[in-house]
C-alpha cells in the first residue's frame, strides 16, 4: 500500500501525540518526585514483530532514547521461546533485568500488548525510575557493589497485571524487597494507567485512518527516518574519527576506565567501534549493551535534534557490539552507574570524535556527571531516618557561537535541582554556599560554562555521606584547541579536618557527625577553540564579573 | 451602589497593534479602534487610538490600560540598573537557576541573569528553614552594600534573603537601613512580593519587579499626564497578569504583576463573554501572527497559577492567569524535510518580513499564505499591501517549495499545510487541557485573535469539541478584557506543615491577615466597587511528593478534617488515585480579594442599527475543501441579523478577522453579537 506524504505527516504527528499523552499521564499521576517532577520516565510504541521503536514521547528522559526497543524485543523473543508466559489482552509485564535490554535496576519497565482484531498489533511500553528497588543502599546507587545482587531486586518479565487485574502475589514479593513500599502503589497505578491512555488514543487513531493504512505508514516512516538521518550524517565528511574519554574509577578498584571510540563514516553510514575500551570492571561502572546503544543515540540526537526518535533514524548508525569491554557487561556485573555516569562519558566520546567534522553542531565536552551526593542518617529532632540526595549540574562546553551554559543539567537528564530552601526544610542540613565555581570553565575562544560550588553542614545527629560522581581525575575535554574544564572536587570536613575520597569522585558511607561539612565543586565545561582567539571584550567581562 | 462606570475605555497595547474599545455608559454604544503600536513610547499609539475612536476625554470616567512595557523590558533585557543585597554565600542563586538547559536535546544555551554578578552583593545574615536566626544581620554591611550599589549607578534595589518567607525580619530591617540612603523608593523585598519557598523563583520575581519598576512608573506617569492634559479627570488603571486592574499610582510597587497582562486580559474577556452566553466552560484559543495562546476556563472562572515562566529560566511566581503558549501562528513556516515529509513550524516568518501575502519580501510559505491560496482569506486584500504580491506569486512559491517535493499541486500543498497545522495545534491544545486535568470534549472553544476564527471549527472537529463561540470582535478581545476587569489583589504565604500536626488557627490568622490587606488595598483605589469577593485556597500535597495541587475553600476558617476531605476529593478528581494511608501537607495559603465592578453591557459590540433583516452574501468566491472548490458565500458580519442561521460552507468577514464555517457545520447568532458554530450541525 502506498501512502501519500501528507497523510504520512499527519499519522506521524498522531503517533507522537499518543506517546506524549502517555508521558503526561504518567508524570501527572505518579507519586514519586523523581517521576512526577524530574520526568525520569519514558513512554513509547514498539513493533509487534521485533520490538523496533515506532514512536517515543518527546518529554521522556534523554537516556531512554531507544532503550525500550531492546527490552521489548527480548520480551517478544522470550515469549516465542516459551521462557515467558504468553500474553492475553489487558496483561502488563513488569521487568527491570539490566541484562534483558535494560539500564539499571531502578528503571522499571512495563509492557502491554496492544490488540486489534484479536492479534497483537504493537506493544506499548514505559519505564519509570523507582526511588528504590532494594539492595545494599537506599536508592540503589552503591559505589562499591561488586555484583548485581547487591544493587537490588531483579525482575524477569512477569505479568504483574493479568487481564487488567494487579497480581497481588507478585506485588507482595516486590513490596517485601524494596524500601518505602507503601508509597509504590501510587507509581504502579500511574505507570499502568499511562499505558491505558496510550491504548485509548491509539485505538482512536486506528479507527480513524484504518489498521492497514497506519501499519503501512509506520513502515514507510521507518524508511523515511532512515533517509533523513542519512541526509544529516552526510554533513560529516567520509573518513575515520576517534576519541578517548575516561571514567575516574569503578568505585572499587582505583584505576581509570577507558572509553575508546573509532567512528568510520562512509556514504550514509556511521560505524561506531568501542572495542578498544577497558574490560568489564569490578565496581558498578559497567554498562549493559542497551544502555551503550542508547547513549550513542542520545549523543547523536544532541547533535541533530531535528531527527525524530524512531528505529528508522537509528538504522544508519551501526554500533558494533563491544564484546569483552565494560560497555557490554554481562550477569552478574554491577551496573548501577551505567545510566547516570557511563552513558554521559559515551556521549562525551561521540562529541569529541565528531567535533572536528561538525564544528558548527558539536560542543566541547559538558560536565558529564549527575553529581550524586547522598546523605543518609537519623534526625534526632524528628526521630526519623532520612536519605537526602543532592544531584547537581555543571558547566557545558563552549560552542561555535557562545560560551558554555553554567550549571546545566546532566547530558542524559532534563530535571531541575531542588532549591536549597526545600533541602533545608526536609533534612537536618544547612548550606553555607551555593555559588558559581569561579575559574572552572575550560579556557577557549568560547570558554566552558562554570560548575557549581556548594558547601553543606550536617546540623544534627549522625549520617553517612556517599558520592557517585565523575570527572574528578580528568576534566571535561576541550575541543579544537580549547582547554579542559576544571575537575570535580569533593572535600569532607570532619571536626575541621579535610578528607578527600581516595577515588576522588566516588565513595560509600563516609561517617559524619553534627557540625561536619561536605564541599563539592562540580566540573566546568570544556573550552572551544584556542584561548588566544578569545574576544578582548569577553575577557574583560569575565574579569569584571569574577568568572575566571 | 454605583461604580461610576460612565464612559469606559479599555486599551491594550500588543506587539503589533494598539486596540481600543470605548463603551458609552449611558447608551451602551460601543466603538473600537486599532492603530499600530508605537514601541518607543507606547503612549503615542494609545493617544492615536483615542483620537481615531473620536473620544472626548472629558466624557470618560474610566480608562483601563493593558501594557507590554514590562514584558518587552524583560524579554529584551532593557531594564533599569538594579542591585541585589543577599545572604552570604548565595549571590549566584539568580544566575545558577535550577540546573536546566533551554531544550531537552542540544547541549547549548545562554542565560543572561536579570542582575549582573558585579551588582549582586552579599551580607552576613542567615535564617534557617523554621525562621530561627542562625547568623544575625550585619547592619553595617547592609549600609556599605547599599552605598556601593548607589555608587555603581543602581536605580533599583532588591533585598533577598534565604527563608525570608518563614521570617522576614532581616529583609525588613535591611530595607529600613537601605531606605535611609537610597535616593528613591525603588526597593523591593522579595518576601513582600511572594512569601513562598524556593529562593531562585522568589529572587527572580523580585529582581524582575525592581528592574521594571522605574520604567513602568515613568511610563504610566507620562501617559496619565498626557491624558489629563487632554481633559481626562479620572484615574488611569493598569491591567495585571492576574486579570484584575490596579491604579496607575499603585501599580509600580508590584510591577512584576503586569508582566503577561496582555494574554490575561484576553482570557478575562473570554470568561466574561462566556458567562453572559451561558457557556461557562471554555477553552480559549487566541491565534495571532506568531503564536497561539490557550487557557482553560472552568465555571466561568479563568485559572490562576503562580508558576508562570515567561521564557527559559525566567519564572515570575506571582499569581497570574494561566495561559499557555502552544506554538504555531499565522506566520509559522511550512517546509519539506530531508525525509520528504511536510513540517509546519516551529520557525515563524514573524511580523517582518512576515508571510508572503504581507508583501514585505517574505518568501517562505506560511499558514496565512495557505489560507489565502485556499480562498479562506480574501485575495482582494492582497491589492492593498505593498509589494504587489498576487495569488499566482504565492501559488508559485508553494509549488516550488512544497508541491513539487510532495508530488502535488500548490493548492493541495496549501491544504496539507492547514491539515497538518490543525493536527498539531489540536494536539497541543489537548496537552494543555489534559495537563490541567480536563477532557477538551467537555468544553466549547472560544476563538479569538486575528487568525483564531479561521481555524477554530476544524480544530473543534479534531478535538471532539461540539461548539465554537466566536465573540463579536475577536480582534480586540484583549482591549475588551481591560474594559470589563475587576479590581484584584492576590496573596501567597508558605505554611509548610503536616496536616495532622498543624494548628489550624495559624492558617486562619494568615487568611485573616491576607484578606484584611486586600480590603485595605481596595480602599486605596479611587473607583468604588459594588461587591467584595474573597477567595481562599490552599496548595497541598501528600508527604513525599514535591508537586502541589490547589484546593479551593468556601471560607477562611477550615478545620483540619475539612482540609483533608477537600484535598482528597480534588486529588481523586484530578488523578483518579486514592491514597488514604499517606499523610497530607499544607504548603501554601492563598487569598484573592476581588473588588467586583458593575457589569458592562456588551450587546452593542456590533451596532444593531447596521444589521440587516436577512443574511445576504456580499459576494461568493471559490474556497477549497478536501481538494474541491466550492462556490462559497461571503458575508459581512456587521450586516448579519442578530438571530442568523447559516450552513457551511460560508465565510464571514469583519474588520478585525475572518471566520470560516466549513462544509457540514452550522452557525447561529446569539447574545452580544456572538456566533456559535455547531460542529457537524448543518441542517
Amino acid at each position: 500500500m502506498s501512502i501519500d506524504p501528507i497523510t504520512l505527516s499527519v499519522i506521524q504527528a498522531g503517533l507522537q501525540q499518543v506517546c506524549d499523552e502517555m508521558d503526561l499521564s504518567f508524570s501527572r499521576a505518579a507519586f514519586s518526585p523523581v517521576i512526577a517532577e524530574a520526568n525520569d520516565r519514558s513512554d513509547g510504541i514498539y513493533a509487534a514483530e521485533d520490538g523496533a521503536l515506532i514512536a517515543q514521547g518527546t518529554g521522556g528522559l534523554p537516556v531512554f532514547v531507544g532503550t525500550m526497543q531492546y527490552s521489548t524485543r527480548k520480551l517478544i523473543e522470550m515469549i516465542a521461546a516459551g521462557t515467558v508466559a504468553k500474553p492475553k489482552p489487558d496483561d502488563i509485564y513488569i521487568v527491570n533485568d539490566p541484562y534483558l535490554g535494560g539500564t539499571h535496576l531502578m528503571d522499571v519497565r512495563f509492557a502491554r500488548p496492544f490488540y486489534r482484531k484479536g492479534e497483537i498489533y504493537c506493544w506499548l511500553s514505559n519505564t519509570g525510575h523507582w526511588p528504590d528497588t532494594g539492595g545494599a543502599v537506599p536508592g540503589g546507587f552503591s559505589a562499591s557493589a561488586t555484583s548485581v545482587e547487591q544493587e537490588g531486586l531483579r525482575l524477569p518479565p512477569v505479568r504483574l497485571f493479568k487481564k487488567g487485574v494487579l497480581d497481588q502475589e507478585i506485588y507482595s514479593i516486590i513490596c517485601s524487597n524494596i524500601r518505602v513500599a507503601d508509597q509504590r502503589i501510587g507509581d504502579v497505578k500511574a505507570q499502568a494507567a499511562a499505558l491505558m491512555v496510550g491504548e485509548d488514543r491509539l485505538n482512536a487513531l486506528l479507527d480513524r485512518y484504518g489498521d492497514d493504512v497506519v501499519k503501512a505508514a509506520i513502515a514507510e516512516l521507518r524508511v523515511r527516518s532512515d533517509t533523513q538521518m542519512q541526509a544529516f550524517i552526510e554533513e560529516i565528511p567520509d573518513g575515520n574519527y576517534s576519541s578517548t574519554a575516561w571514567i575516574d574509577s569503578d568505585g572499587v578498584v582505583n584505576e581509570p576506565l577507558k572509553i575508546h571510540l573509532k567512528i568510520k563514516k562512509t556514504r550514509g553510514h556511521l560505524q561506531f567501534d568501542f572495542s578498544e575500551s577497558s574490560p568489564p570492571c569490578m565496581g558498578p561502572m559497567n554498562s549493559v549493551l542497551a544502555t551503550t546503544l542508547s547513549s550513542v543515540y542520545l549523543a547523536m540526537r544532541h547533535i541533530f535534534p531535528e531527527v525524530p526518535i524512531s528505529a528508522g533514524a537509528f538504522t544508519p548508525l551501526e554500533i558494533l557490539q563491544p564484546k569483552g569491554t565494560f560497555l557490554d557487561a554481562e550477569y552478574p556485573r554491577p551496573v548501577s552507574g551505567c545510566a547516570a555516569e557511563v552513558s554521559q562519558r559515551i556521549a562525551e566520546a561521540v562529541f569529541a570524535a565528531l567535533v572536528e567534522a561538525l564544528p558548527h553542531r558539536v560542543t566541547a565536552a559538558p560536565a558529564g556527571t549527575s553529581g550524586n551526593f547522598a546523605l543518609g542518617g537519623f534526625d534526632p529532632e524528628t526521630g526519623r531516618d532520612f536519605v537526602m540526595y543532592q544531584l547537581s549540574g555543571g558547566g557545558y562546553g563552549g560552542n561555535i557561537d557562545h560560551d558554555g551554559l553554567s550549571n546545566g543539567c546532566s547530558t542524559i537528564g532534563i530535571s531541575k535541582a531542588p532549591p536549597v530552601e526545600i533541602m533545608e526544610q526536609n533534612f537536618p542540613v544547612l548550606y553555607h554556599r551555593y555559588a558559581l565555581r569561579e575559574g572552572s570553565g575550560g579556557a577557549g575562544q568560547h570558554r566552558g560554562g562554570l560548575g557549581l560550588d556548594y558547601e553543606v553542614e550536617l546540623r544534627r545527629g549522625n549520617a553517612r555521606a556517599s558520592f557517585v560522581m565523575d570527572h574528578g581525575r580528568f576534566g571535561p575535554q576541550g575541543a579544537l584547541g580549547g582547554a579542559d574544564g576544571a575537575v570535580n572536587e569533593v572535600e569532607v570536613w570532619r571536626e575541621g579536618v579535610k578528607y578527600i575520597p581516595e577515588h576522588l569522585s566516588k565513595e560509600q558511607d563516609i561517617p559524619l557527625q553534627a557540625g561536619d561539612r561536605v564541599r563539592v565543586k562540580t566540573p566546568g565545561g570544556g573550552g572551544y577553540g584556542p584561548a588566544l582567539e578569545r574576544d578582548l571584550d569577553l575577557i574583560k567581562e569575565d574579569k569584571r564579573l569574577g568568572r575566571n | 451602589m454605583s461604580t461610576n462606570r460612565g464612559g469606559i475605555i479599555g486599551v491594550d497595547v500588543g506587539g503589533t497593534f494598539t486596540d481600543l474599545v470605548v463603551i458609552d455608559g449611558k447608551t451602551g454604544h460601543i466603538r473600537i479602534a486599532k492603530t499600530p503600536t508605537t514601541l518607543e513610547n507606547q503612549a503615542f499609539g494609545v493617544l492615536t487610538a483615542i483620537d481615531d475612536a473620536q473620544v472626548k476625554l472629558p466624557d470618560i470616567n474610566l480608562i483601563v490600560h493593558g501594557t507590554t512595557t514590562t514584558t518587552n523590558a524583560v524579554l529584551e533585557r532593557k531594564l533599569s540598573r538594579t542591585g541585589l543585597i543577599t545572604t552570604g554565600g548565595f549571590r549566584d542563586v539568580l544566575e545558577l537557576g535550577r540546573r536546566t538547559r533551554p531544550q531537552a536535546y542540544g547541549m547549548t544555551g545562554q542565560f543572561v541573569p536579570i542582575i549582573p554578578r558585579d551588582l549582586r552583593l552579599e551580607v552576613p545574615e542567615r535564617m534557617d528553614a523554621s525562621g530561627k536566626v542562625v547568623t544575625t544581620l550585619d547592619e553595617q554591611a547592609v549600609r556599605d552594600a547599599a552605598q556601593t550599589l548607589i555608587d555603581a549607578g543602581c536605580e533599583a534595589l532588591v533585598i533577598h534573603f534565604l527563608h525570608a518567607y518563614a521570617n522576614s525580619a532581616h529583609e525588613q530591617r535591611a530595607a529600613e537601613i537601605a531606605a535611609e540612603i537610597w535616593p528613591n523608593k525603588y526597593i523591593t523585598t522579595a518576601h513582600s512580593l511572594l512569601s513562598e519557598t524556593r529562593e531562585f523563583e522568589r529572587g527572580v520575581t523580585a529582581a524582575v519587579n525592581a528592574s521594571v519598576q522605574p520604567l513602568l512608573e515613568r511610563y504610566v506617569t507620562r501617559l496619565s499626564d498626557e491624558l489629563a492634559a487632554q481633559g481626562y479627570a479620572g484615574d488611569v488603571l493598569v491591567m495585571n497578569g492576574n486579570g484584575g486592574m490596579i491604579s496607575s499610582k499603585l501599580v509600580a510597587k508590584e510591577a512584576a504583576k503586569t508582566v503577561m497582562s496582555g494574554p490575561a486580559s484576553g482570557v478575562m474577556a473570554a470568561a466574561y463573554t462566556g458567562r453572559r452566553a451561558c457557556e461557562p466552560n471554555l477553552l480559549s484559543y487566541d491565534m495571532g501572527g506568531t503564536s497561539t495562546d490557550v487557557a482553560l476556563i472552568l465555571n466561568g472562572t479563568p485559572p490562576v497559577s503562580n508558576e508562570i515562566e515567561v521564557e527559559y529560566a525566567m519564572p515570575i511566581h506571582v499569581p497570574m492567569v494561566d495561559v499557555r503558549t502552544v506554538g504555531a501562528g499565522g506566520g509559522s513556516i511550512a517546509r519539506v524535510n530531508p525525509a520528504g515529509l511536510l513540517e509546519v513550524g516551529p520557525h515563524s516568518a514573524g511580523a517582518d518580513p512576515g508571510p508572503i501575502c504581507y508583501g514585505r519580501g517574505g518568501t517562505d510559505p506560511t499558514i496565512s499564505d495557505a489560507n489565502m491560496l485556499l480562498g479562506r482569506l480574501n485575495p482582494e486584500k492582497l491589492n492593498s499591501v505593498t509589494g504587489g504580491i498576487s495569488t499566482d506569486d504565492i501559488a508559485s512559491i508553494f509549488q516550488t517549495k512544497l508541491g513539487t517535493p510532495l508530488g502535488v499541486d500548490a493548492r493541495a500543498a496549501a491544504e496539507a499545510v492547514i491539515r497538518l497545522a490543525n493536527a498539531k495545534m489540536s494536539g497541543a491544545i489537548r496537552m494543555v487541557s489534559l495537563s490541567l486535568g480536563a477532557d477538551p470534549r467537555d468544553f466549547a472553544l472560544f476563538a479569538f485573535g486575528g487568525a483564531g476564527p479561521l481555524h477554530a471549527a476544524a480544530l473543534a472537529r479534531e478535538l471532539g469539541v461540539p461548539r465554537v463561540l466566536i465573540p463579536a470582535r475577536p480582534g480586540i478581545t484583549n482591549a475588551l478584557g481591560c474594559a470589563i476587569a475587576d479590581l484584584r489583589h492576590d496573596f501567597v504565604q508558605t505554611i509548610n506543615q503536616s496536616l495532622d500536626t498543624v494548628d489550624v488557627q495559624v492558617l486562619h490568622n494568615v487568611f485573616a491577615a491576607q484578606s484584611s490587606a486586600g480590603q485595605s488595598a481596595l480602599k486605596r483605589e479611587a473607583i468604588k466597587v459594588c461587591e467584595v469577593q474573597t477567595e481562599f485556597s490552599v496548595d497541598m500535597q501528600f508527604l513525599g511528593q514535591s508537586h502541589v495541587i490547589r484546593v479551593h475553600l468556601n471560607h477562611g476558617t477550615p478545620t483540619a478534617t475539612e482540609l483533608r476531605k477537600n484535598f482528597e476529593s480534588v486529588y481523586w478528581k484530578r488523578f483518579k488515585v486514592d491514597l488514604p494511608q499517606i499523610r497530607a501537607r499544607i504548603v501554601n495559603a492563598n487569598c484573592s480579594v476581588i473588588g467586583v465592578c458593575d457589569p458592562i453591557d456588551l450587546s452593542q459590540l456590533i451596532d444593531p442599527a447596521g444589521r440587516h433583516d436577512t443574511a445576504m452574501p456580499v459576494t461568493t468566491r471559490d474556497v477549497y475543501f478536501d481538494g474541491a472548490a466550492f462556490k462559497t458565500p461571503v458575508y459581512w458580519r456587521d450586516h448579519l441579523p442578530q438571530n442568523v442561521q447559516l450552513n457551511g460552507p460560508a465565510v464571514i468577514e469583519q474588520l478585525d478577522c475572518t471566520i470560516l464555517i466549513p462544509l457540514g457545520d452550522h452557525v447561529t447568532g446569539g447574545v452580544d453579537g456572538n456566533l456559535t458554530i455547531h460542529i457537524g450541525g448543518a441542517k
